[in-house]
């Protein structure tokens, strides 16, 4: 409310300051209609602003010249000298209240009725009292805030100027870090340093614009728009003072403008049909901003019918947007997408508003020009709800670097979607005639070898590479593939020359900290000359899905010889890798076998002591996601598929069953019980109980403890800590009155005081396991 | 007809350049090579916080390549576009004044050199080529239409 006050008092400002001449000019000639017309036009402005805003003095005055004027541009009235000194002393009065409005001050004190009585016909001229506290006011405004209009042309000169003297600071650090440290020299830079940063905050601050300014003008567009379709729409805006680039802002105004029309038209039913589905009569259209990182979502949502992706597809179908073939894999997601595609409408009829087919392709392309994204979700019946995620401003882009055969480039963090490593847990990599393959947690997407597509030279081996997955604005999903990854940086990105544009791959150049230049990449030109087809990605990449379904229905597994040279098959799922350590590292500990590898001790299953051998063994590295254990083997046969039955064995150990792998019985571990047994208490961690053992008593402490904790449970010595699911006590001891857990009490005699007596006999570890393990059952996880 | 020339030394070819065009002479010695652009861009280089983009007129002039390994190299900077870049020469030799508007050189000359040619200009020190900048930074016809 406060800004649109400040919008009004300067343009009320604005017009007082143009019409000090007309005033004048009037004055001499009351008779000219140019002159009148554009005092009306100031009163009627200030009276429509006013009945807004709630300042009925104004409002009283400005309506009263309204009418005097307007009888004057009727011809009821001829414009006299009386008029003219009346209408006069009116727009002094309310230059006045603008500025007391304006410094935040009460009204000035005096009664307006005289200055509204002088404006009737042939009333006497209107007194002056005025004068005098024109004169206070204006000392007085000279000390309020005050603005000025400035061409945005200036403003980004100013910006750029910043972000050149951003730069060369950056590069007056790196020369003082070469040189010799002086520490007054440091010191007088350092605050240089800190006044470019503030300056740069403030500089960027005045390109920002609250979006309100898109906003303000929703609720006309759409009661303009439902009264001309016969529907009832009710607009909730929200989230106007999210601060966006004033660029951005005009950048969205139409692609959001659009949106909304095509709600209003095609999304919300008319009244009738609205009562007929079992919904109110006034269909709701929310738009809504909020700021997330570093970009803007603006949420459009109606309660509208909501989008047909049946009819869509159809329609995609007879335009020849995609073949039968194609459609019959799209996902209900990739079907309401092709609502972006070019020469689509699902009106049945075009209307004036919507519905010529172009548009919703126009409004991707041009979200998609400046760095944003629009997603489309809707259910039949319910509604509508799309996002436009754009970016919060143009200039400055956190980027990510990385190196690739010792150079460096930039990717724009807002297109990253994960990093991992191509040798990491559930990543593979695999090359089918040539191109990359990543399998990434199941999911098949297109592998892009930086150092191929630029041509260089790397020393780091494929496997060893780190793979950057990059989602381009509007593209799907492909990984790259980069030597090395460094750091977060907020990069000021300046366009390239045309001729390292041309290339496709750059979005532009920045400087890095140590001055050098430094290319930033556009993720969706790499995946264009990497080969990778973005349009049709989503699609491939869904039909991609669903072989790699089939097979794992077959389920691969690793096929080999233990070390007691038996056949047998793991599922290739569970197996990370495959270790080879010395004898020496198996030993026999804590009452199983164990494997030293590297720097951690995993059980070891497959093998006795016996088998272990005096040379070395090498053994599979099985993970469940939390644990590992090792499972030693003689060696490996081949990778395979099940698909013959399985046999099942019959009493739960480390073979499940046997099955024909390559015709010939192999015997299947297990993986489920291996974990099982090997893993045992130490498997459970994620799912600890809680128990609360006495501090105080050293026997509990030093005895107890260590069972308890060998069954699963953590010790807690502070009821107050957390909420205990076991407490143990001695008996005739004092318990905690809030515990909710269940209570084991224990007693230092062998026999049972009484039959109720429950306590358990503190030796009695097989009781006292029980006990634990049925409180913990309780606890009905 | 007073317009100031630069002459520069490009594959062993004393050359005009319009001294109004280059804003500076200056020395490279960072080169940041840019993958997969034209061959004649050499790469980029830094100059007081501005990204130049470098280009190496002997692969422009498709005379050859200059070799950069050995470090520092003269260039003359000229924006174009609002784009600032670096042309690396063989020297940098004097500023002089032209005596005469260009004129067309009639003989045959190489297709590089054809191409960026604005014409002979008379100097004190005898007829130059003068070399159309633009030119030279767009690279060969085939690059340049990439």
């Amino acid at each position: 409310m406060d800004d649109l006050i400040a919008d009004f008092v300067a343009e009320c400002r604005e017009m007082l300051e143009a019409l000090g001449g007309e005033i004048v000019a009037w004055e001499a000639q009351p008779g000219d209609r140019a002159r009148l017309d554009s005092i009306f036009r100031f009163v009627h402005t200030v009276k429509g602003n006013c009945g807004f805003f709630e300042f009925p003095r104004l409002e009283a005055l400005s309506h009263a010249a309204e009418d005097a004027l307007a009888d004057c541009r009727a011809g009821r009235r001829a414009p006299d000298g009386a008029l003219v000194s009346a209408v006069l002393a009116v727009i002094d009065r309310i230059g006045e209240m603008v500025e007391a409005i304006e410094a935040g001050e009460d009204m000035p004190m005096g009664d307006d009725n005289h200055l509204i009585d002088a404006l009737a016909p042939g009333a006497e001229g209107p007194a002056t009292p005025a004068l005098t506290t024109t004169a206070d006011a204006a000392t007085k405004a000279s000390s309020a805030p005050r603005t000025i209009r400035l061409s945005v042309e200036l403003l980004d000169r100013v910006m750029s100027t910043v972000s050149d003297m951003v730069l060369a600071r950056n590069e007056l650090a790196r020369r003082l870090r070469e040189s010799e440290g002086d520490v007054h020299v440091d010191g007088a830079f350092e605050r240089l340093s800190s006044i470019i940063a503030e300056m740069r905050d403030a500089i960027t601050r005045t390109r920002m614009q609250r979006i309100e300014n898109l906003f303000v003008g929703l609720p006309r567009m759409v009661r303009d728009l439902s009264a001309e379709l016969g529907k009832q729409v009710l607009v909730d805006v929200d989230g106007g003072d999210v601060e966006l680039d004033r660029e951005m802002i005009e950048m969205i105004r139409d692609p959001l403008t659009h949106i909304i029309r095509n709600g209003v038209d095609h999304g919300i039913e008319k009244p009738a049909e609205r009562m007929a589905a079992g919904k109110r009569e006034i269909g709701v259209l929310s738009v809504s901003a909020r700021q997330s990182g570093n970009q803007i979502l603006i949420d459009i949502h109606d309660d509208g019918r909501g989008i047909d992706g049946k009819k869509l597809v159809d329609k995609a179908i007879a335009s020849g947007v995609i073949s039968r073939e194609d459609a019959a894999q799209l996902s209900s997601r990739e079907q309401l997408m092709l609502i972006f595609e070019a020469g689509l409408s699902t009106a049945k009829e075009v209307t004036a508003i919507s519905g010529r087919g172009v548009g919703m392709d126009v409004v991707r392309s041009n979200i998609e020009r400046i760095g944003g994204i629009v997603e489309v979700d809707s259910k039949p019946g319910q509604g509508t709800h799309m996002t436009l995620r754009v970016p919060l401003t143009l200039t400055i882009i956190p980027a990510l670097t990385v190196s690739i055969a010792g150079q460096s480039f930039a990717i724009p963090r807002s297109a990253i979607e994960e990093i991992v490593r191509a040798n990491g847990e559930s990543v593979a990599l695999d090359y089918l005639g040539g191109a990359g393959v990543a399998t990434i947690r199941g999911r098949r997407v297109p592998e892009i070898s930086l150092a191929r597509i630029l041509g260089l030279e790397s020393h780091v081996n494929e496997q060893d590479r780190t793979l950057i997955v990059l989602r381009p604005a509007g593209g799907d999903v492909y990984a790259l593939s980069v030597d090395r990854i460094h750091d977060h940086e907020e990069l000021v990105v300046k366009p390239a020359a045309p001729a390292v544009m041309a290339t496709g791959l750059y979005a532009g150049t920045t400087l890095a900290d140590d001055g050098s230049p430094i290319l930033l990449f556009d993720p969706a030109g790499i995946a264009q000359v990497g080969g990778v087809r973005l349009e049709t990605q989503e699609r491939t990449a869904r039909i991609a899905e669903g072989p790699s379904q089939e097979i794992s229905k077959a389920t691969p597994v690793l096929l080999f010889h233990g070390l007691d040279g038996g056949r047998r098959a793991l599922r290739l799922a569970v197996v990370d890798r495959i270790e080879e350590v010395p004898a020496s590292n198996i030993k026999e500990a804590a009452g199983q076998l164990r494997v030293q590898v590297g720097d951690a001790i995993l059980p070891l299953a497959g093998a006795t002591v016996a088998d272990v051998g005096e040379s070395k063994v090498r053994l599979f590295r099985l993970n469940d996601g939390v644990h590992e254990i090792g499972y030693a083997f003689a060696e490996v046969v081949d990778f395979a598929t099940i698909e013959h039955d399985v046999i099942h064995s019959e009493r739960p150990g480390e073979i499940s069953g046997v099955s024909l792998i390559n015709n010939e019985p192999a015997e299947l571990i297990d993986a489920h019980w291996l974990f099982a047994n090997h893993v045992g208490a130490a498997a459970r961690k994620t799912e600890q109980l809680v128990c609360l053992v006495p501090v105080w008593d050293p026997w509990m402490q030093n005895m107890l403890r260590p069972l308890v904790e060998a069954a699963g449970y953590r010790i807690v010595d502070d009821p107050q800590d957390e909420t205990a699911d076991v407490v143990i006590a001695c008996q005739g001891e004092e318990v905690p009155e809030d515990t909710t857990g269940k209570t084991i009490w224990l007693r230092a005699e062998p026999e049972a005081a009484g039959k109720k007596d429950e306590s358990i006999y503190r030796y009695d570890r097989a009781g006292l396991l029980m006990a634990l393990k049925t409180a913990g059952a309780g606890r009905g996880k | 007809m007073n317009e100031l020339l630069l002459i520069v030394t490009v594959a062993n070819e004393r050359v005009a350049l319009s001294a109004a065009a280059v804003e500076s002479v200056v020395e490279l010695d960072t080169l940041i090579p840019v993958p997969r652009a034209a061959p004649h861009v050499a790469g980029l280089s830094a100059l007081r916080s501005r990204v130049m983009t470098v280009i190496d007129c002997m692969r422009s002039l498709e005379l050859g390549t200059t070799d950069c390994s050995d470090g520092i190299r003269e260039a003359a900077v000229v924006e174009l576009d609002g784009h600032h870049y670096a042309l690396i020469v063989d020297l940098v030799e004097d500023v002089v004044e032209a005596l005469s508007d260009p004129t067309p050189v009639r003989a045959a000359m190489g297709a590089g050199w054809e191409r960026v040619s604005q014409g002979m200009v008379e100097t004190e020190q005898g007829p130059l080529l003068l070399v159309d900048v633009a030119a030279l930074i767009a690279g060969a016809e085939t690059k340049a239409a990439a």
